[in-house]
């Protein structure tokens, strides 16, 4: 048993400081990311939620310029951000289209600058690469009561909207006959996916970011409708993604072909790939079986109707 | 500024500013923004690889762009067509994390690709990128009616037998064509934001789609032009401008829709 554990997590895991708050970390962004997401891939917003976590980037990165925390960086300009879009984007699907993209044009432009003075000030190339793709192992110990706190704040505003918010995602026409104030709802979720998304992005990067925010609950909205269940799903998946990255990343010092190990994010992107496909793949099952079901008591039924008819004639 | 090895950037900017601008007009018509940032910005991945395994990056980046857009157009016929871009691009870029990683040495280079590089034209690359520029306006010419048809009237186009799933994929590969050629230039993120940016404030001055593609080159051009100007006086990188300018002529394009509808309506009273 020692000797299998031995060869799942490599020697110091444990132990390890980085790896304790990797894990913690990690483990709440993907359940804010993972319950917050739900919402983004019912409401079909997953291009905002990727475009606010790389406009952080230029918060992040002009943040570091001044020498102030990046976290609040990355925060205060995707909460403008989402306001912008939300501004520009009125009425129609394709004009928020057009106005997400706008947004990350213009943020993609200031992160631009940003990195360019941040590596000219400080000549450290290495700034643009760990903002851009971040780092789980980089995660900054003292930042984590502020990260537990804004997770909580974020997961308590869905929680206290829950229904609203359900709503007007399922069916905005029918939420604004009932009196739900549909606008200041989606103004009210998109500064709470910015916030977690930005939280996100600043301690885990762009890149994961967006794959936690979409994929775990994309595979949990395969497997079940309910919306409750789904958020318990996508949560779960976003955690065993993001656990079982950190166990291979720290595992892959030892792997070829390098003698440093394979980075973090690539791991969890594979997973939650890998989990979304499963994912399909299992409630394509599930369909099928139903399809089956369905088709053999249908022959039942109309077999007694023959047997039925057989008799009365 | 246009001597020697300027003169070869000038031509390729050129380029890329036209094929953003016809290309831009169906991404901003058809609302593919989200395809059109993540099939650019994934390619990236593959630069990475290239560079890794000593190949020439724009190699890598075809690659990786032709793959995300079938990939995208396969995982979108089984699910939602946003969550199948989100995770085509988080794919492509977890690969590049892990192509990064084991190339080190290269993050200056990588910068330029990301956000471009004025200076960075070689000439050889000039004639490949020409290239690939008239396949992807040769594709669009093609491809122009059923675009349009099944963007602005997708009933009328089921009804006249237009495959919906293969234009989209069609026009996918051509967005993927478009990545991959503007890459020493604009930089694969800015890339993007010269599809939309142009594009959309043309469609704010005319209806008419031959005008709106000619207006949205012609901002482009102007765009990119400027860009290159300013950032070859002041050093900063050219995505800067690019980013900024598309959102600027933007909101200029909406003062001026919504200054003529205030007349119009001025001119009725």
């Amino acid at each position: 048993m020692s000797q299998v554990l031995r060869a799942l997590f490599a020697p110091g895991f444990f132990a390890s400081g980085p790896v304790r708050a990797a894990l913690v970390v990690g483990a709440v962004v993907a359940l804010v990311t993972g319950v917050v997401g739900v919402f983004t891939v019912i409401r079909g917003q997953a291009f905002a939620g990727h475009a606010l976590g790389e406009v952080g980037s230029a918060g992040g990165s002009a943040a570091f310029l001044g020498g102030a925390n990046p976290l609040w960086g990355y925060m205060g300009i995707a909460v403008v951000a989402a306001g912008l879009i939300e501004l520009l984007g009125l009425h129609r699907p394709r004009a928020r289209d057009v106005a997400t993209g706008l947004v990350l044009g213009a943020g993609l432009g200031l992160a631009a600058l940003f990195l360019y003075l941040d590596t000219t000030s400080s000549s450290t190339t290495g700034v643009s690469v760990t903002i851009l793709f971040g780092s789980l192992f980089a995660v900054s110990q003292p930042m984590l009561p502020s990260i537990v706190a804004l997770s909580a704040v974020a997961l308590v505003v869905i929680a206290s909207c829950y229904r609203m918010l359900l709503l007007s995602s399922l069916s905005p026409d029918l939420a604004a006959a009932r009196g739900v104030p549909v606008r200041a709802v989606a103004i009210a979720y998109l500064v709470v996916m910015a916030v977690a998304v930005s939280l996100a992005a600043e301690t885990i990067g762009t890149i994961l970011a967006t794959a936690l925010l979409i994929g775990p609950p994309a595979t949990a909205l395969r497997l079940t409708k309910r919306p409750g269940g789904a958020m318990a799903v996508a949560g779960l998946v976003g955690v065993a993604a993001v656990w079982i990255g950190i166990v291979l990343a720290y595992d892959s010092f030892y792997w070829p072909p390098v003698d440093h190990g394979w980075p973090v994010s690539f791991f969890v992107v594979a997973l939650v790939f890998a989990f979304y496909l499963a994912g399909g793949a299992v409630a394509a099952l599930g369909r099928a079986r139903r399809d089956r079901g369905r088709g053999a008591a249908l022959r039942l039924e109309t077999s007694t109707c023959a047997d039925a008819h057989g008799q009365a004639a | 500024m246009f001597s020697g090895f300027m003169v070869d950037t000038w031509i390729a900017a050129s380029m890329v500013a036209v094929i953003a601008g016809v290309v831009g007009f169906f991404v901003v018509l058809r609302g593919s923004a989200f395809v059109a940032h993540a099939i650019p910005h994934g390619s990236f991945g593959g630069a990475a690889g290239a560079v890794l395994i000593g190949a020439n990056p724009i190699a890598g980046l075809g690659i990786f762009a032709v793959g995300g857009a079938l990939g995208i157009g396969w995982l979108s016929r089984r699910g939602r067509h946003d969550v199948a871009t989100a995770l085509a691009l988080v794919l492509m870029l977890g690969l590049g994390a892990l192509f990064l990683s084991f190339s080190v040495e290269y993050a200056e280079a990588i910068y330029s690709l990301l956000f471009g590089e004025v200076l960075g034209v070689p000439a050889d690359d000039l004639l490949p990128m020409a290239g690939l520029g008239l396949a992807c306006i040769l594709a669009i010419a093609i491809l122009y009616r059923p675009l349009l048809l099944t963007a602005i009237t997708p009933e009328v186009a089921e009804a006249r037998g237009v495959r919906a799933g293969r234009i989209e994929t069609g026009f996918l590969l051509v967005v993927a064509l478009a990545a991959t050629m503007t890459v020493p230039v604009v930089g694969v993120l800015l890339m993007f934001s010269l599809m939309i940016g142009p594009a959309a404030t043309a469609r704010s001055f005319t209806d008419s789609p031959l005008q709106a593609i000619g207006l949205s080159v012609a901002v482009a051009l102007a765009i990119v032009w400027f860009a290159i100007a300013v950032s070859y006086l002041t050093n900063l990188p050219v995505g800067f401008f690019v980013g900024t300018l598309g959102a600027v002529s933007y909101g200029c394009g909406r003062g001026w829709a919504a200054w003529r509808r205030g007349r119009t309506v001025a001119l009725a009273a």
